[in-house]
C-alpha cells in the first residue's frame, strides 16, 4: 500500500469513529454558537410580531443602558464572593483529611453528600428551611438569641428580604444605609457552601495534598518551620496549579450560575435582588421570546467569562511559574 | 520532648476528629430534619420540636396519589439512561479518534473542543431551542435526549483515559491483524472501563437533575420528568411541607444510593476531568 492511500484510509477509519460525536457538536455546539453571533444583532422574537430583520447594535446599546443589566450583573458578581469561602473551606477540610486520619472514607462520604444532591429537591428544602416563621434555621437564630437575653428578637426574613451586606440599594445601583442586613442573597451564598465545601473541589485538593512531596516538608521542618510556615510556604506553591484550576472553573461556573436557585426558591426577586445574567437570559428569552436580545445578553456573559478566564490565565501563569 | 510531641499530636488528631464531626454534621442536618419532617403530620409542620410525635408513612403513598409521581420518576430515568447510553457511545468512539488514532489535523479539532467548553450553555440554548421547535420536537422524548447524547466534556475525559494506556497494547494487535473496530471493541473499552463508568455516573446524575431544559422543552404532563414534576408539586401542594418533602427525599434517594455504590469513580473522575490536556 502507498503511503497515501495508507494515509486516506486512516483519516477514513478516524472520520468513521468521529463522526457521531462531530455531527452532535456541529449541530448542538459550533452551530449555535455561530447563530448567537447573528442573532444577537436582529429584532428576532419567537412570537412573531414584529418581521424580523437586522437591527444592528441596537440591543446593545439597550442593553448598556439598561439599568436593570447592571444591577443583574452586580448580583451576578455578588454570588461569586462565596467562591473564596467555599475554597478556603474546601482546602481545610482536604489538609484534615490528609493527616492520615482514621475514617478518611467515611467523612469523605458524608460531606459529599451535599454536592451530590443539590438540584431542585434539595433547593425546596432550604426554601423550607429558610422560612422565617416556621423554618428551623430561624429556630436555631432565635432560640440562640432569647438565650443570650434578646427576648421576642426576630431572625432574618431571608429569602423575603432585599438587605445585604454590602447595603446595595433595591432596583437602582449605589448604597442605602437601611439595606444592611442578611437577605436572599446571603442565604443563597450559604447554601451554596453549604454544597461546595466537601464536594468536587475538596477532593481535588486532598488529591493534590497527597502528591506533595513529603521529604519537602520534612526538610522545611528540619529546619525549624513552623506548622503555619511550612503550610504557606512549602504546601501551598505546590498546590498553585489545583487552585488555579478551581478559580478558573468556579469563575466560569459562577458567571454563568444562580439560573437554578432564582427559578426554584426567589423567582429573582425580592426586587431583582436574586436575578443574575443567566436568569435574565432565561426570562427575556423563554418567558418574553425576545430571542434576539437575549442572545445579545447571552453575548455579552460570553465576553466576560473570556476575558476573566484571559486575566486568570495571564495572572495563574505568573503563579505557576514561581 | 519526645513525650510532647506525642501529646501534642494526639491533641491535633483529637481536634481535628472534633471539626470534621461538626463539619458533617453540618453537611447531614437539612437532610435529618427533611426525613423527619417527611414523616410528621400537617398541624406539627411548623412545630420547633423536629421529629413527629406520630409517624406518617403515609405521606409517601399521598405523593402519588396528589401527582402522577411514578411517572416523573420513569421520564427521569428513561431520559437519563438514554442520555447516559449515547454520551458514553459517543464520547468513548471520538476519544479513540483523539487519543490513539493518529490523522491529520487532529490535534486542531481537538482544540476546538476544548475551547467550547469555556462557552456558557446559555449561548448555545436558544438556537438548540428554536431548532427543536422547527424540526417538531419541541415537548418530546426525542427533544429531550438527541441535544444531550453528545458531551465534549466526556471526549475530554475519556481521552485523558486512554492516553494513559499503553501505545504498545493496540500496536501489537495491529500487527496480528485485528481492525481498527476489533481494537476499539475488544482492548481499549475494557481497559477504559472505570473512565467509562465514570461518566456514565457523571451523565446520568446530570441529566436526572437536570432543570433549564426540560422547562422550556416540556409543556405536557406525561413528559414532566421529576425536577419539573417537583416544582409543579410545589406550586400546588406546597403549603403541604411533610408531602413536599416526602417527595424530595424519593427525588433524592436514588442520588445517594448512587454515590455510595459508585464512590470511587467519583474521585476518579473529578481527578481526570481536570489534568490537563
Amino acid at each position: 500500500m502507498t503511503s497515501n492511500a495508507r494515509r486516506r484510509r486512516n483519516l477514513l477509519i478516524a472520520l468513521s469513529f468521529l463522526l457521531p460525536n462531530f455531527l452532535g457538536f456541529l449541530i448542538f455546539t459550533l452551530g449555535p454558537v455561530v447563530f448567537t453571533f447573528g442573532a444577537a444583532f436582529t429584532n428576532w422574537d419567537l412570537q412573531g410580531i414584529e418581521p424580523l430583520r437586522w437591527v444592528g447594535l441596537f440591543n446593545f446599546a439597550t442593553l448598556f443602558s439598561d439599568d436593570r443589566f447592571w444591577i443583574y450583573l452586580v448580583n451576578t458578581v455578588y454570588f461569586l464572593l462565596g467562591m473564596p469561602f467555599a475554597i478556603a473551606g474546601s482546602l481545610a477540610v482536604a489538609v484534615l483529611l490528609s493527616t492520615k486520619i482514621r475514617g478518611l472514607v467515611v467523612y469523605r462520604t458524608l460531606l459529599y453528600l451535599p454536592s451530590v444532591t443539590s438540584g431542585v429537591a434539595v433547593m425546596l428544602l432550604w426554601k423550607v428551611l429558610y422560612n422565617p416563621d416556621f423554618g428551623p434555621i430561624n429556630h436555631l437564630i432565635e432560640t440562640f438569641l432569647s438565650w443570650l437575653g434578646f427576648e421576642n428578637a426576630k431572625g432574618p426574613t431571608w429569602l423575603l428580604s432585599t438587605q445585604n451586606l454590602f447595603a446595595l440599594a433595591v432596583e437602582r445601583l449605589g448604597f442605602d444605609s437601611s439595606q444592611f442586613g442578611l437577605g436572599a442573597r446571603e442565604a443563597i451564598i450559604l447554601m451554596g457552601l453549604w454544597g461546595a465545601v466537601g464536594g468536587g473541589n475538596m477532593l481535588l485538593y486532598l488529591a493534590a495534598l497527597t502528591n506533595v512531596p513529603r521529604e519537602l516538608q520534612e526538610a522545611a521542618e528540619l529546619d525549624g518551620a513552623t506548622r503555619w510556615q511550612n503550610f504557606r510556604n512549602v504546601t501551598w506553591p505546590q498546590l498553585a496549579p489545583t487552585t488555579f484550576f478551581i478559580v478558573v472553573m468556579g469563575f466560569i461556573g459562577g458567571l454563568q450560575g444562580g439560573f437554578e436557585q432564582a427559578r426554584v426558591m426567589t423567582g429573582g426577586g425580592p426586587a431583582g435582588t436574586t436575578t443574575t445574567l443567566a436568569y435574565y437570559i432565561y426570562n427575556k428569552a423563554f418567558t418574553e421570546f425576545q430571542m434576539g436580545y437575549a442572545s445579545a445578553v447571552a453575548l455579552v456573559l460570553f465576553a466576560l467569562i473570556f476575558a476573566v478566564t484571559l486575566i486568570n490565565w495571564k495572572f495563574g501563569n505568573k503563579e505557576l511559574n514561581y | 520532648m519526645a513525650a510532647e510531641n506525642v501529646k501534642g499530636e494526639r491533641a491535633r488528631k483529637f481536634a481535628a476528629h472534633v471539626t470534621l464531626w461538626v463539619l458533617a454534621a453540618l453537611s447531614l442536618l437539612p437532610f435529618f430534619w427533611m426525613v423527619l419532617t417527611s414523616f410528621k403530620p400537617l398541624a406539627e409542620v411548623e412545630s420547633p420540636n423536629p421529629f413527629p410525635t406520630e409517624w406518617h408513612p403515609e405521606n409517601y403513598r399521598l405523593v402519588f396519589e396528589q401527582v402522577p409521581f411514578g411517572r416523573y420518576y420513569f421520564n427521569s430515568v428513561f431520559i437519563a439512561a438514554w442520555c447516559t447510553f449515547l454520551v458514553v457511545l459517543t464520547s468513548s468512539m471520538a476519544a479513540y479518534a483523539f487519543s490513539r488514532l493518529q490523522w491529520p489535523g487532529r490535534d486542531h479539532v481537538f482544540r476546538l473542543y476544548l475551547a467550547t467548553m469555556m462557552i456558557p450553555g446559555l449561548v448555545t440554548t436558544i438556537p438548540n431551542f428554536s431548532l427543536m421547535v422547527r424540526l417538531h420536537l419541541l415537548d418530546s422524548y426525542q427533544g429531550l435526549i438527541i441535544p444531550a447524547a453528545f458531551s465534549a466534556f466526556g471526549t475530554f475525559m475519556l481521552r485523558q483515559f486512554m492516553m494513559s494506556i499503553h501505545p504498545a497494547l493496540d500496536e501489537s494487535a495491529e500487527v496480528d491483524g485485528a481492525r481498527p473496530w476489533q481494537i476499539f471493541w475488544d482492548i481499549i473499552l475494557p481497559l477504559a472501563r472505570p473512565g467509562l463508568v465514570t461518566l456514565a455516573i457523571f451523565t446520568f446524575m446530570g441529566n436526572y437533575g437536570s432543570l433549564f431544559w426540560p422547562l422550556i422543552m416540556v409543556k405536557s404532563e406525561a413528559l414532566r420528568t421529576l425536577p419539573i414534576g417537583m416544582m409543579y408539586f410545589d406550586s400546588q401542594y406546597g403549603r403541604q411541607t411533610n408531602v413536599l418533602m416526602a417527595a424530595s427525599v424519593m427525588n433524592i434517594v436514588p442520588l445517594v444510593v448512587l454515590f455510595v455504590v459508585g464512590q470511587r469513580f467519583f474521585v476518579k473522575g473529578i481527578m481526570l476531568g481536570s489534568v490537563k490536556g
